[in-house]
């Protein structure tokens, strides 16, 4: 079963199409989504495509296969309509996947389960990157900021960062947001 | 009091102006309700996000609202469409070597010369063999039907003379740049956003193809309709207020910083400013003009769905797909909008209710004639065609077999 993959990010489309080799489906075809999409697929001809939700490109697929049909082609539909259940996972993990009529049920819910799956580990990936890089930015910050007590009040750095601390805690909120309030401060007051 | 919300999803574009407007300005809150928006790239994904329930309603483009009821391409849903989000607002711009070619002065076009000049090249070109190529939106979309109806109505036949393919909006500038379609038929600003890069220019604006043509609507599963009748009615009359607030002059230019927001627009402010205004730049560098009806958001209720306008996207949509007319389908069509949902939401507020549900479309002529309306006073202004035909909802059979 050939499987067509747009997607405009490189790294998704590679967890995509990893996924399914593992899976045994090793007959993929990566569609690049900034190119000429129509000629790519017609001459891929695959029996399942799957889009990202996000891709502004789904309206063009979607003309394709309305236009595939009039020439008498394969007629290409959104995921299994009979299956609610199944179509809103899909959605709610941003994937879309447009199958070719008559390809039989079975064949594509382990794709679209697996697409699902895959679509999902990539978006904890991107969380689990966004949470990395914003912990080093607080890091960063509160570093900046214990800098600036130590030298305002002539204390260490234990001594500042449980000012920053207690801070946080009398306001409830967070040391970083403590810390960058303090830096601003400092940037719009100068040597004062 | 816990405020109701309400998501709705939208595709950056100048015509989203009333649920931005209503979240922002405050008219949904003073309804007691909170606008979410979900903005996306296709309308595709719009229309799955609104059937799967990632949003409760949606800015969406009138004829795939009623695509999606109809089961175009896909199986059918019961669809909802009890207000109009405006009219027309979107403009036919060539790329500039086509446009040296078809254009003269530096006025708009007149669509018939236009049209005669743009068929001798057009078939020109398909003889040998590079025939013209125009992009829109999505093939259910007012653009698609009102391209082809000029096209068509000046002697070219889509998809034998020229070929239509479909690009999402904000990447039609890209497209004409890298010269992949000779033009686009997009709402704003993306025609600017063309002009202003120097890679098109606005030949035409679709409200001279039809004055008055449905253009954008707040759709939603008739199920959301059903169960969530008394948010929906609060949800219109926060949409009535922000139109009204649109077109007053004093707010435009705060609605066009509004729009070009990053989590809205996220397009540069001057283009959207002069949309709302009415006013066109044709050409980069030029002095913009003054189009009147460009866009047309409130007055002479134009917020108002009329089943006639259904029934004319549906005329359409059976001559660009070659389905058959049926009856039923019709119905079923014309059935979509709900202008009793919108007369029931607005009774009492001062806004003008039509008496009627349809209407002959493209007969109102001179300076406008006085419609019955059961609540305000409604003169209804010129609606013609370019081509001067009108529209009977009650005769689509006779309407299309006149169609060339």
């Amino acid at each position: 079963m050939r499987i067509a993959i747009i997607d405009t990010s490189t790294t998704r489309a590679a967890i995509i199409s990893d996924g399914l080799r593992e899976a045994g489906l090793d007959d993929l075809v990566i569609i690049d989504s900034g190119g000429r999409l129509v000629a790519q697929l017609e001459a891929a001809a695959p029996e399942v495509v799957l889009i990202n939700l996000e891709n502004p490109s789904r309206d063009v697929l979607e003309e394709f296969f309305a236009v595939s049909r009039a020439l008498d082609r394969p007629i290409a539909m959104f995921v299994d309509q009979s299956d609610a259940e199944s179509t809103a996972a899909a959605v709610d993990a941003g994937v879309s996947a447009y199958i070719v009529d008559g390809l039989a049920k079975q064949r594509i819910k382990p794709v679209l389960d697996l697409a699902i799956r895959r679509f999902q580990a990539f978006a904890r990936l991107q969380a689990e990157l966004h949470e990395a890089r914003s912990a080093l930015a607080d890091r960063t910050t509160i570093d900046r900021a214990k800098a600036i007590l130590m030298k305002r009040r002539g204390i260490d750095e234990p001594a500042a960062y449980g000012l920053l601390r207690a801070q946080a805690m009398r306001s409830n909120r967070r040391i970083a947001e403590i810390a960058d309030a303090i830096i601003t401060s400092d940037a719009l007051m100068g040597d004062m | 009091m816990a405020l109701d919300r309400v998501r709705i999803g939208f595709l950056p574009l100048v015509d989203a102006a009333l649920p931005i407007l209503a979240r922002e300005q405050g008219f949904a809150k003073a309804e007691g309700i909170e606008i979410e928006l979900v903005r996306d790239m296709s309308w595709a994904t719009v229309r799955d996000r609104l059937l799967y329930g990632h949003t409760d309603a949606a800015h969406m483009v009138a004829p795939l609202a009623l695509a999606t009821a109809l089961g175009r391409g896909r199986p059918a849903v019961a669809m909802a469409v009890p207000f109009v989000l405006g009219l027309n607002g979107n403009a036919i711009t060539l790329a500039l070597p086509l446009a040296d070619q078809v254009l003269d002065g530096d006025s708009l076009g007149d669509p018939v010369v236009l049209g005669a000049r743009l068929k001798t090249l057009a078939l020109a070109r398909a003889a040998a063999g590079e025939r013209l190529r125009f992009g829109v939106v999505h093939r259910y979309s007012s653009h698609n039907y009102m391209l082809r109806y000029w096209l068509a109505a000046v002697g070219i036949r889509p998809d034998v003379d020229i070929e239509i393919v479909t690009i999402s909006p904000s990447f039609a500038a890209d497209a004409l740049a890298a010269g992949e379609i000779d033009g686009i038929c997009v709402g704003e600003p993306w025609n600017s956003v063309a002009v202003d890069r120097g890679v098109g220019r606005i030949a035409l604006v679709t409200a001279q193809i039809w004055r008055r043509g449905v253009e954008k609507v707040l759709a939603m599963t008739a199920d959301t309709l059903a169960q969530r009748g008394d948010t929906v009615a609060r949800l219109i009359r926060a949409l009535h207020a922000a139109a009204a607030h649109f077109v007053d002059a004093d707010s435009q230019a705060e609605s066009a910083a509004i729009l070009a927001r990053p989590e809205y627009l996220a397009a540069p402010v001057d283009p959207i400013a002069r949309a709302i205004g009415d006013r066109v730049r044709l050409v980069q560098g030029a002095e913009p003009v003054h189009v009147p009806d460009f866009m047309f958001q409130y007055r002479e209720a134009a917020n108002f769905p009329w089943r006639s306008q259904a029934a004319w996207l549906y005329s359409q949509m059976t001559r660009w797909d070659g389905t058959p007319f049926s009856a039923a389908e019709a119905e079923t069509a014309q059935g979509v909008f709900r202008p009793d949902v919108y007369r029931a939401a607005l009774a009492g507020s001062g806004a003008p209710l039509p008496g009627a549900s349809s209407k002959i479309e493209g007969a109102i002529g001179g300076t406008g004639v006085a419609a019955g309306s059961t609540q305000g006073r409604l003169i209804l202004g010129r609606d013609p065609f370019f081509d001067h035909r009108a529209f009977d909802p009650d005769d689509i059979p006779g309407y299309l077999k006149a169609l060339p």
